[in-house]
């Protein structure tokens, strides 16, 4: 890795410069990493009185186990549903917001600030607009002969969960879709318009293509997005229901860990939970560098 | 814009229009119910209009909350959130500040290593590791603190990296002419390299504010006290209470728990979009 040609003498002082950092890591990141690792292979019973060693058993009972195998599709779901459904809204808006000129930046203003909304306040909004007894959109759905309730219908409750989180992310998909538009030569586009393009041609065989690596990039960010930072969403307002209709794997850590007291489980998929970060950042780096090369 | 296409151009902006509506919908309907009075939210069909009921209504949430629920007056949460969130901010560009420094500016043996080890806290969000780091908060006594809500969110690889790319973008003449007039290495630090980062220090300065205000699983996780209640995490235990649910009370507390971030987004815009596309994360 690259230094300066010049350095500073060193002696202690870089080490004490990293210090505050290292010390953050190993305690708060690397030992409990470690800690759960340790700990699928164990089972404790949830007053921690025994501990046995079980090898892999924790894992290959969570691979038996049918409600982990539900909640894995049930985060495939709501990870895919809430990729497409934000990507593809913020396609659509920058594409119209980058044909505009002067009102361009207002428009962006006026996208831009969801990003700000903590997702477990993006579920209480969406909770409370779709609430089956005071909400405005169940009243809409009502007279077009829909009965929304998100309390006993599976279905509904993922279609919530989805808003919410997709509503959310459209801020960023916007910026870096509007960003990769904009950096799409002008000329281009004006020699395929010259030779009789249509506006929609123009866009698959010109735009989208160029958009590519901007939609590979957002697309990995989005799935990590779904997958890990959408826990407020599904506690605050599902809580995993009904009938485990909601429940991700983020969610499914922490409830069977703190409300179920299952250690080792909880440990195991923490584990599994980790491999999956690894591996999408794998893809998310290798993917960025090839897009500096693009 | 390639033709000139005056329909094509209004239907750009109807599109934008029903996009923004949809964007604004639920803040709207979260304003409006907040202004209504008891048991007017409960007759059915959210009026379209505000009521008469803001300033009671967000009085009686700043003042003394909810008394259904455990959480405390909002006033006292928006403050433990702004002590959080200015005290993660501060914490995470102080300590990538140093680290990055010391990555690019000095060679020492385990460089390489601790470059690493720095990195791989990319991989392992709190999510994922939730229990055993409870537990390391609690051995260490860290419950109910601003300590315990702050300290163990303020590693970053991500400001780390965007320092160090920064850093070596800094010409090399600086730290050879820093030499010649006799410049220690924390005075090159504090007196050229700190004020040429100063807008990449603000742009992360406004993503990371978003980032600690909005933080959900930790609060929830080592607060058991109400007095360190986040607002963010307070709201929750407002609606999951069985029972009635005071509406138009739990919006007042989402509007004043989606401001202070919302007006940071808006007031540094510019800020914000370069803070974003930059850490790409």
């Amino acid at each position: 890795m690259q230094t300066k040609r010049m350095t500073l003498p060193g002696g202690w002082l870089p080490y004490a410069l990293l210090a505050p950092q290292v010390i953050v890591t190993l305690i708060f990141f690397i030992w409990p990493a470690g800690q759960a690792f340790y700990q699928a292979l164990l089972r404790e019973d949830p007053f921690g009185l025994s501990r046995t060693f079980v090898g892999l058993d924790n894992f290959a009972r969570l691979f038996n186990d049918p409600l982990y195998l539900n909640s894995m599709s049930v985060t495939a779901v709501f990870a895919i549903g809430t990729t497409l459904l934000s990507m593809s809204m913020a396609l659509l808006m920058a594409m119209a917001v980058n044909r505009l000129i002067r009102s361009r930046h207002a428009y962006t203003t006026l996208l831009v600030w969801p990003y700000a909304v903590a997702p477990a306040i993006a579920g209480v909004l969406w909770w409370f607009i779709f609430h089956p007894s005071i909400g405005i959109l169940p009243y809409m759905l009502d007279m077009l002969g829909y009965r929304w309730n998100h309390r006993t219908s599976g279905t509904d409750a993922m279609l919530l969960v989805i808003f919410a989180a997709a509503w959310k992310q459209i801020a960023y998909n916007f910026l870096f879709f509007l960003a990769g538009l904009q950096s799409i030569p002008q000329s281009l586009i004006e020699a395929a318009a010259i030779d009789g393009a249509s506006p929609f041609k123009r866009f698959w065989s010109i735009v989208f293509p160029l958009l590519a690596p901007t939609t590979f990039f957002l697309m990995v960010v989005n799935v990590v997005y779904a997958m890990f930072d959408t826990f407020g969403v599904i506690h605050a307002t599902t809580q995993g229901g009904p009938a485990q209709a909601t429940n991700i794997l983020v969610y499914k850590v922490y409830a069977d860990g703190f409300v179920g007291m299952n250690l080792g489980s909880s440990a195991a998929q923490s584990v599994v939970l980790m491999a999956i970060v690894v591996a999408l950042t794998v893809v998310q780096f290798r993917f960025i560098e090839r897009r500096v090369n693009y | 814009m390639v033709e000139h296409r005056p329909v094509g151009n209004l239907l750009t902006h109807v599109l934008l229009m029903l996009g923004v509506a949809m964007v604004l919908l639920p803040v709207y309907v979260a304003i409006i119910a907040s202004t209504q009075g008891p048991g007017e939210l409960m007759r059915g069909g959210l009026p379209l209009l505000p009521g008469g009921h803001a300033l009671e209504n967000y009085r009686l949430m700043w003042q003394s909350g909810l008394s259904s629920s455990s959480a405390p007056a909002a006033g006292k949460m928006l403050w433990n959130s702004l002590i959080m969130a200015l005290a993660i901010t501060v914490g995470k560009l102080a300590i990538s500040l140093l680290s990055a420094f010391a990555i690019v500016y000095f060679r020492f043996r385990f460089r390489l290593f601790f470059f690493w080890l720095i990195f791989i806290t990319l991989m392992l969000p709190v999510e994922v590791r939730i229990i055993p780091t409870f537990r390391v908060v609690a051995d260490l006594g860290m419950l109910n603190s601003f300590a315990g809500l702050s300290i163990p969110l303020i590693a970053s690889a991500t400001a780390t990296f965007l320092f160090r790319q920064f850093f070596m973008t800094v010409p090399e003449e600086m730290l050879e002419a820093a030499r010649v007039d006799g410049a220690g290495p924390m005075k090159f630090f504090r007196d050229i390299l700190l004020p040429l980062s100063i807008t990449n220090i603000a742009a992360l300065f406004v993503i990371m504010f978003i980032y600690g205000w909005n933080q959900y699983l930790w609060p929830l996780l080592i607060t058991t006290d109400p007095e360190y209640y986040t607002i963010v995490m307070g709201i929750q235990t407002m609606i999951n209470s069985e029972g009635y649910v005071p509406w138009h009370l739990v919006m007042a507390a989402v509007v004043m728990a989606t401001l202070p971030p919302v007006l940071v987004v808006l007031f540094m815009q510019r800020l914000f979009v370069k803070g974003l596309t930059e850490t790409e994360k």
